[in-house]
């Protein structure tokens, strides 16, 4: 065991932990909206937006994460017309590029959860609503929105806690996030299980704050149905 | 499409290759994964509390830790750590280990984390009567697990494992890291190769949607086949 290593790296581990939040929080941010966006035409009775939003989480669901950021980074880079595009000046961005992964990806299993959670609701509080003559965008915002957040809260905090370690993969296409730092790290001094310790000390400190973040969350807005 | 033609000339055969690899690494990742859930499941059972803090620091490490991190573990640790074993028996040259061994392992005990915890709910959630009754009965130990205990427990755990499956096909892309070359791999080289990374990265999307598709079909059948009689 070599406790100096451990000691010195600790600090850029940390630093780098700074950029993997900053990852989580902006792709969790843009995939609440994606994963909204999409539950909602799940839900649609349209069979072709149905099946478009259920082709979309299909393909994000059973692709790795992987491929997406590489058909993201180096394959969309390939289309001479988007370079010319306003949209080249994202797109050239490794970071950018990451953060589009992740958000789409999320965003793919938030509208699962959000879909399930939606269509858990029990039909009579709906039907107290339009009873009630509220209108049915009120319904949607002021009724079915609430309780379906909380409803998804423990799915979703399983999801936060994937997309933690997803983010991980950001280090594949040059980001120099945690894991990024890490092996950098393990690359130099060849020395995998101490930095493998801190590292991963830090990930299991963020899953844990995550976790009881969200279970305060769940006990402070939980209700019985 | 000329890109994908077998031979020479496309990079069919090799993609081909490369898909049967990522089905080999998944399955023997599976396989080892079950090792490290029969090894640790009755542990998060146990009623010792030592025992039981191993099994809970195993789930609780492997599921909050970033899998390409553990990869990257195993990648540069598991030939020191061989070697430091052979040293001991005074064997001193370089040993490289097989990146198919490292791959798997470090893909097994991910998927056995995920594995362990789903044989933890199948077993937590079989009726107490159910034990008492073959013991009761006077069952020996093989009938009483393997004839009792086992078929509910599989009928409970298999749509759970069917995810662990997914999850566990997934990750096997992250081995790419380690020069394995299956389908990742293959399609970065071919990418590099060709210039035409967009075609590539996408046909290897496709072809995991295909072998998820595929593996969903053959699991759900097993699920019907394990729900008889219910």
């Amino acid at each position: 065991m070599d406790i100096e290593l451990m000691i010195s790296s600790f600090p850029k581990l940390l630093n780098a932990t700074l950029i993997t939040l900053k990852l989580l929080s902006v792709s969790l941010f843009l995939g609440l909206f994606i994963g909204l966006g999409f539950a909602i035409l799940r839900m649609n009775n349209n069979k072709l937006i149905n099946k478009f939003a259920y082709g979309y989480s299909y393909i994000f669901r059973g692709t790795p994460l992987l491929v997406q950021i590489f058909i993201i980074y180096f394959g969309l880079g390939q289309i001479e017309y988007l370079r010319t595009t306003f949209l080249w000046v994202v797109l050239k961005e490794p970071y950018w590029c990451a953060i589009i992964a992740f958000s789409l990806n999320t965003g793919a299993y938030t509208s699962e959860i959000l879909r399930s959670a939606f269509q858990t609701i029990k039909p009579g509080y709906l039907e107290a609503g339009r009873s009630l003559g509220i209108p049915s965008k009120i319904i949607f915002t002021k009724i079915q929105i609430p309780i379906a957040i909380k409803q998804s809260l423990p799915a979703y905090g399983n999801e936060i806690i994937l997309m933690l370690k997803g983010t991980s993969l950001a280090s594949t296409v040059t980001l120099m996030d945690l894991t990024g730092v890490a092996k950098y790290i393990i690359s130099t001094t060849f020395k995998p299980v101490e930095v493998f310790i801190v590292a991963g000390g830090i990930y299991l400190f963020m899953t844990f704050i995550i976790h009881n973040v969200i279970k305060y969350l769940e006990k402070k807005y939980g209700f019985q149905t | 499409m000329e890109l994908l033609y077998f031979g020479d000339k496309g990079w069919g055969d090799e993609l081909f290759f490369a898909t049967l690899m990522t089905i080999a690494v998944s399955i023997t990742a599976m396989i080892i994964g079950f090792i490290f859930a029969a090894l640790f499941t009755p542990l998060k059972l146990s009623n010792n509390k030592f025992l039981n803090s191993i099994g809970n620091a195993y789930t609780t490490v492997i599921r909050g830790v970033p899998e390409l991190l553990v990869i990257y573990l195993f990648f540069f640790g598991g030939s020191g750590a061989i070697m430091f074993v052979a040293s001991i028996f005074g064997y001193n040259d370089y040993i490289e280990i097989n990146a198919f061994l490292t791959g798997s392992f470090s893909i097994g005990i991910i998927s056995g984390a995920y594995s362990t915890e789903v044989f933890r709910g199948a077993l937590q959630s079989i009726d107490k009567g159910q034990f008492e009754a073959a013991k009761v009965l006077g069952f020996d130990k093989y009938i009483y697990f393997f004839k009792i205990i086992l078929p509910q427990m599989l009928r409970l755990a298999i749509p759970n494992l069917s995810n662990v499956w997914q999850i566990t096909l997934k990750d096997t892309s992250l081995i790419s890291v380690t020069g394995l070359v299956e389908i990742m791999r293959q399609s970065y080289i071919a990418a590099g190769s060709t210039r035409d990374p967009l075609f590539f990265y996408s046909f290897a999307a496709i072809l995991y949607l295909m072998l998820t598709f595929l593996s969903m079909q053959l699991l759900n059948r097993l699920e019907t086949k394990y729900s008889k009689g219910y």
